[in-house]
């Protein structure tokens, strides 16, 4: 028990410093369902700006989100913030400018903060660095149709708290079920604490899918540009392919004639 | 350029003559792409384009890729940011070039054991075989080094590992490793030199690959047969061989994008598989990812390398005979290296004077459990190494060993080989009244002719 709490200690830095190739380590993780799963699965957009303001109105307390600017979020197949909407919203935000050598307010080409604590990671990769499941058999082709599963892991992380509490070398941990482990983030979700403006119910829930989805996207912004120049890629190769075939068949039909009748 | 006799390039206009005369680069090409191809050539020989393809897709989509990217210990994750978030196109390119060393791998281990199954090492191919495991050598230090330059946790762990094998060696190694890294431990001395290396070595293989195409073009290709393209006359080669262009160009074309199709379905659909979520955190000297893999295709060789633990007998013995020079981590390092060195050897090791595994009754069933022994051997890499885990590492590494040590230089003198087809032309005719393309059937001969 101590010695997972030490180790919890040291790793708290990373949330979980536990890779994902080590199964030994991943907790329980629950396979939600995201709209952007599978060969064609697309962002969807209402829930990326839903979860966008669980970001800002509780996760940006401590987190960063320092390789995302936020002029992506008026970006095609992302959150599609309206210009002025997306400028309202970097307004909001103070970040250090090294020029200036002062603090002044963002604006669209900015990027987001970093982390404000030494001990929260930035989170604009974190839902690609996790992996939820690696199935069937630890071959991982699952993904082709559930994605790597971060998404999940973070859903399920920050739902995977059952409150038990320790209180260790001068810090209180707790225990999180999608870790297998005691980490020093306290829960942070509770129903109703944002008010969603399309009228959602801002379950607790609700409101770690939002946010999972909306890291999903900070972390592969391009995943539908990717999806769709993989299938035209597919598409116009298997086509080529056919095409080689018959003539490959046809240059070699009378060579094999030849020796067929010899 | 080939031994083997056919039309050479006749310049026919005054301007094709007058170049002709200065420079003959013309004949050379049209040399190189008419040469005679055996005519059975089956579905294994189209490795070779789409390695080549892979070479040139890597240089292709590297060169672009440095031209964002910034090797800079404090800057070099957030440049590889920038190409994927920023950069038109660039998160296809650095996926493409991501994935495309996982192809490059898939080919060359499929490449090489056609050779081992097909004998294609055998005389005269020899330095063929040899400048092969050189461009194979070339590309683990390639792969290995770009592996870094994303600069994340296991770009930077994998680093500390692999450049400590240095580290293993008695009396040079720790200078050896200092100096490999620019310093004491892995940094921003160590990224860039990797990174000048990165850029470098790729034009090495291109060179390596061109003497590899030189020499077999100078000996002829080998066959599913193994036998001889008959060569008294330029009417006898003929019967045996077509020329490469166009008709192995159109078959390894069509082989190619049928691979490619899979490929692109990979980078669309999925292009973190063969990847390490680990990497997508910025490299820490602070923390230790709690379980260091390599790639998958440096994995059989990894398991080789920690096969071999303080317990283990031969170790216990050579580390009694050296005076305790040689310990358990150093004899890791030698095995790993001998493993690769033996399979170049095999031109020396195997004593059958016939070529192809076809004719080869009771070397086929060793040559395919060498294929599952790397297959296993790549699973044990992959696991953590203790328990069951490393038996079956020591395990596979002796087979792996006794595969070319024993049981290649034993089999040729107690094998009786079955029958080969007297020609090429004759192997050609039977596989197609067998309608069995290529098929491992018994000797050509015992089917009666029409």
């Amino acid at each position: 028990m101590f010695r997972k709490l030490a180790a919890s200690a040291l790793t708290a830095a990373t949330l979980a410093a536990t890779p994902a190739i080590s199964a030994g380590g991943l907790g329980e993780i629950t396979d939600y369902s995201f709209s952007f799963e599978g060969p064609f699965g697309t962002y969807d957009r209402n829930q990326l700006q839903r979860g966008l303001q669980v970001y800002h109105e509780v996760c940006a307390s401590c987190h960063g989100l320092e390789y995302v600017a936020f002029r992506t979020l008026s970006d095609r197949n992302g959150p599609e913030l309206p210009d002025d909407q997306m400028r309202a919203f970097a307004d909001m935000y103070e970040i250090w400018d090294p020029e200036l050598r002062d603090w002044r307010t963002a604006t669209g080409p900015d990027h987001f903060p970093e982390s404000q604590f030494e001990g929260a990671p930035d989170l604009s990769l974190m839902a690609k660095a996790r992996i939820g499941f690696e199935g069937p058999y630890g071959l991982g082709l699952n993904q082709l149709f559930r994605g790597l599963g971060g998404a999940e892991y973070i859903a399920s992380f920050l739902m995977g708290y059952t409150g038990e509490e320790e209180f260790q070398a001068g810090s209180m941990f707790y225990y999180n079920a999608a870790y297998d482990g005691w980490v020093s983030m306290a829960p942070v979700l509770f129903d109703d604490m944002v008010f969603y403006e399309d009228g959602t119910p801002a379950t607790e829930e609700q409101m770690a899918k939002d946010v999972a989805a909306f890291l999903m996207w900070t972390a592969e912004p391009k995943l539908v540009e990717r999806k769709r120049a993989g299938f035209v890629g597919v598409i116009f190769l298997s086509v080529l392919a056919a095409l080689l075939y018959l003539s490959n068949k046809q240059l070699w039909a009378p060579v094999k004639r030849a020796a067929k009748e010899d | 350029m080939s031994g083997i006799p056919h039309d050479h390039y006749e310049p026919s206009t005054n301007a094709e003559k007058w170049i002709h005369r200065r420079l003959p680069i013309v004949g050379l090409i049209y040399d190189t792409i008419m040469i005679p191809t055996p005519k059975n050539l089956n579905w294994m020989w189209i490795w070779g384009i789409v390695l080549f393809f892979c070479l040139v897709l890597q240089i292709v989509t590297g060169i672009v890729l440095v031209m964002h990217y910034t090797p800079d210990a404090s800057m070099a994750f957030a440049s590889v940011e920038h190409i994927m978030r920023n950069v038109n196109g660039g998160h296809m390119l650095r996926y493409l070039h991501q994935n495309g060393a996982m192809l490059f791998f898939a080919a060359v281990y499929i490449h090489i054991f056609r050779g081992l199954y097909y004998g294609s090492y055998k005389s005269p191919r020899e330095i063929t075989w040899i400048i092969g495991m050189l461009i194979y050598l070339a590309m683990m230090a390639t792969a290995f080094m770009g592996y870094v330059l994303p600069w994340g946790q296991m770009s930077f762990w994998g680093a500390t590992v692999i450049t400590g094998l240095f580290g293993a060696i008695p009396g040079i190694g720790e200078p050896l490793q200092t100096w490999l890294l620019g310093g004491p431990a892995v940094g921003n001395a160590t990224l860039t030199r990797f990174f000048s290396l990165h850029y470098l070595l790729p034009f090495v293989i291109l060179g390596l690959s061109i003497l590899h195409v030189w020499a077999f073009h100078t000996t002829g290709n080998n066959n599913p047969t193994g036998v001889d393209v008959r060569r008294t006359s330029k009417e006898e080669a003929a019967k045996d061989t077509l020329p490469f262009w166009p008709y192995f160009v159109i078959k390894d074309l069509f082989a190619l994008v049928l691979i490619l199709a899979g490929f692109w379905a990979l980078v669309g659909f999925m292009p973190g598989y063969l990847g390490h979520a680990d990497n997508y955190i910025e490299a820490n000297p602070l923390v230790t990812p709690s379980h260091i893999v390599p790639e998958w295709y440096f994995l059989p060789f990894y398991a080789i390398l920690r096969a071999f633990t303080a317990d283990v007998w031969v170790v216990i013995a050579a580390n009694w005979l050296s005076f305790g020079i040689i310990d358990a981590a150093f004899f890791g390092v030698l095995a790993m290296f001998a493993s690769i060195f033996v399979m170049a050897l095999v031109p020396w090791l195997d004593t059958s004077s016939v070529r192809s595994g076809r004719y080869r009754p009771m070397f086929k069933w060793w040559f395919w459990l060498l294929v599952v022994d790397f297959f296993v051997l790549m699973w044990a890499g992959a696991m953590p190494a203790e328990g069951i885990y490393t038996t079956i590492a020591l395990i596979g590494t002796a087979y792996w060993f006794a595969y070319f040590l024993i049981i290649l230089p034993v089999l040729g003198v107690i094998e009786k080989p079955l029958p080969q087809p007297a020609t090429i032309e004759e192997d050609f005719k039977n596989s197609l009244k067998k309608k069995s393309s290529g098929g491992n059937g018994p000797s050509a001969e015992q089917i009666p002719a029409e």
